[in-house]
């Protein structure tokens, strides 16, 4: 899965599961302000992206992802080492 | 001091219609709601048979937060609590600024408990199982929902008595606002209709096998009736101080003036006459009535054949000296279960505001115990001032209100 296909995905269930407006989305932005997460949307985070991507996020994994981006290699790495294992 | 306890709004979704103006047209049509789920014979269900309830979307009318806990029949009722709420002119500025409780009939949440509960089984691992499922799965989904959706500040429970959950929850919002402890609840009914929370009931072959006729399927009283067809949806019936009520210039549609009550203390399944007789007896003396005065009984009969006969039996030992006209709107809804008791309530109110009474569809043939009823086959246009609705329930718990036109 290149870099792109991951943001496209991740952008993806972000518009169509969270509701967020396509607009308000960039690599810079702030993950928790922009979605309006509280505790139990990190739950439900943590379901959509194992679907999405197969594997699972551990709650305390969440404190260092801020922005887009963050989020974006966050997930791109663990899809690499998932691939690579 | 005992106060007057009045219904400014209601609001309905169900097999009959998503709307009082839809309903109101099916109920004078005598048309059923009747009809089959492929998926239950796919299941091994012994009958198909259900009312067809369209499920709403609520995607873009309420934030996502608003709906991951919402179960199907928590989708009902809000349909039918925005309805209720519009029509009893209440807002959300009302809300905010008064106490306003709930309190809702509801028995099951079947459908999250069992999909839940397959995640767990496939993965191995609760943090898969997301945020929506412990909002859904209980039986308080429905007023835990509402109460957040409507920034309720009032009385906030579910009442979980089987099949007259609906009419115990009026029957408490009653006693609430009688009492001086509320001025304002929400009260209703809601029935999921997935297969989920069918099946075991299916088990017990209380479901009628007529699958080749569908909207004939439902004969509550008829001679020929072979079990009843569940069905399902939400009903929201605004309950007030009646004072309150004058002050802000509510719509007021009729008073609730009793609410009968009693437990069979009998057996868990099958119904006797003594217990709903005593529900009859207490609804009729709490309002100062007589026999003579019930215009209109909306019967229980759910189209069982111990049950209508048990029915009919009670209700001839209590009214029979009047014969007041007898139908049961199950003919065509089915059983809406846990919302039964507040949907019979809108549809009785539809009838009373409009003038007529819905016949007890598929009555060709009465048995011995309906026969001495004075069971409505066919729509007739009369005035009704006063009716009286019967909801009964597994473990013998029975419920009748009676409510006055104004």
């Amino acid at each position: 899965m290149t870099k792109e296909e991951v943001i496209e995905k991740i952008n993806e269930f972000l518009v169509d599961e969270f509701e967020v407006d396509p607009d308000s989305i960039s690599a810079e932005a702030d993950l928790k302000e922009t979605l309006d997460l509280d505790s139990l949307d990190y739950v439900d985070l943590v379901v959509v992206i194992e679907s999405n991507f197969g594997f699972k996020v551990k709650g305390e994994d969440f404190v260092e992802i801020k922005t887009f981006q963050n989020f974006y290699d966050y997930v791109e790495i663990k899809v690499a080492e998932k691939v690579a294992s | 001091m005992e106060r007057r306890v009045v219904i400014t709004g209601m609001g309905i979704h169900s097999c009959l219609g998503n709307s009082l103006d839809e309903v109101r047209d099916s109920l004078y049509k005598g048309k059923s709601g009747i009809g089959l789920d492929p998926i239950r014979t796919e299941m091994g269900f012994r009958s198909a048979l259900t009312g067809i309830v369209e499920r709403p979307v609520l995607k873009g009318f309420l934030k996502r937060r608003e709906r991951v806990g919402l179960a199907e029949e928590g989708e009902y009722a809000y349909m039918a609590t925005v309805e209720a709420l519009e029509n009893a002119k209440i807002d959300m500025d009302f809300l905010m600024a008064n106490e306003v409780g709930i309190l809702y009939g509801n028995d099951s949440s079947a459908r999250a408990v069992t999909e839940s509960t397959d995640i767990i089984r496939e993965k191995k691992d609760t943090s898969l199982i997301g945020s929506g499922y412990i909002f859904q799965s209980m039986n308080s989904t429905i007023t835990m929902n509402l109460s957040t959706i409507f920034k309720l500040r009032g009385i906030n429970m579910t009442v979980s008595a089987a099949c007259a959950s609906g009419s115990h929850a009026l029957g408490l919002g009653y006693m609430y606002i009688k009492n001086g402890l509320q001025d304002t609840i929400i009260c209703g009914g809601g029935q999921e209709v997935n297969y989920h929370s069918m099946g075991s009931f299916d088990g017990l072959s209380a479901f009628s096998i007529n699958m080749e006729n569908p909207t004939k399927a439902v004969r509550p009283f008829d001679r020929d009736r072979d079990g009843l067809v569940p069905g399902g949806g939400g009903a929201t019936v605004i309950l007030e101080d009646y004072e309150s009520a004058v002050k802000r210039g509510a719509p007021i549609l009729a008073e609730l003036v009793s609410y009968g009550f009693s437990s069979n203390g009998d057996h868990i399944s099958n119904p006797n006459v003594e217990g709903p007789s005593r529900s009859l007896e207490r609804a009729l003396k709490q309002a100062g009535l007589q026999a003579k005065d019930i215009d209109y009984v909306n019967a229980h009969a759910t189209s069982t054949p111990v049950g209508d006969s048990n029915e009919a039996r009670a209700i001839d030992a209590i009214l029979g000296t009047n014969k007041p006209y007898v139908s049961s709107t199950k003919s065509m809804t089915g059983h809406e279960m846990w919302m039964a008791g507040a949907s019979e309530i809108v549809y009785s109110m539809l009838m009373m505001q409009n003038n007529f009474i819905a016949p007890n569809i598929n009555f060709e043939n009465p048995d011995e115990a309906s026969a001495k009823l004075n069971i409505v086959s066919k729509t007739i246009e009369t005035n009704i001032d006063i009716f009286l609705s019967n909801s009964f329930g597994f473990g013998g718990t029975n419920s009748s209100l009676i409510i006055k036109k104004m």
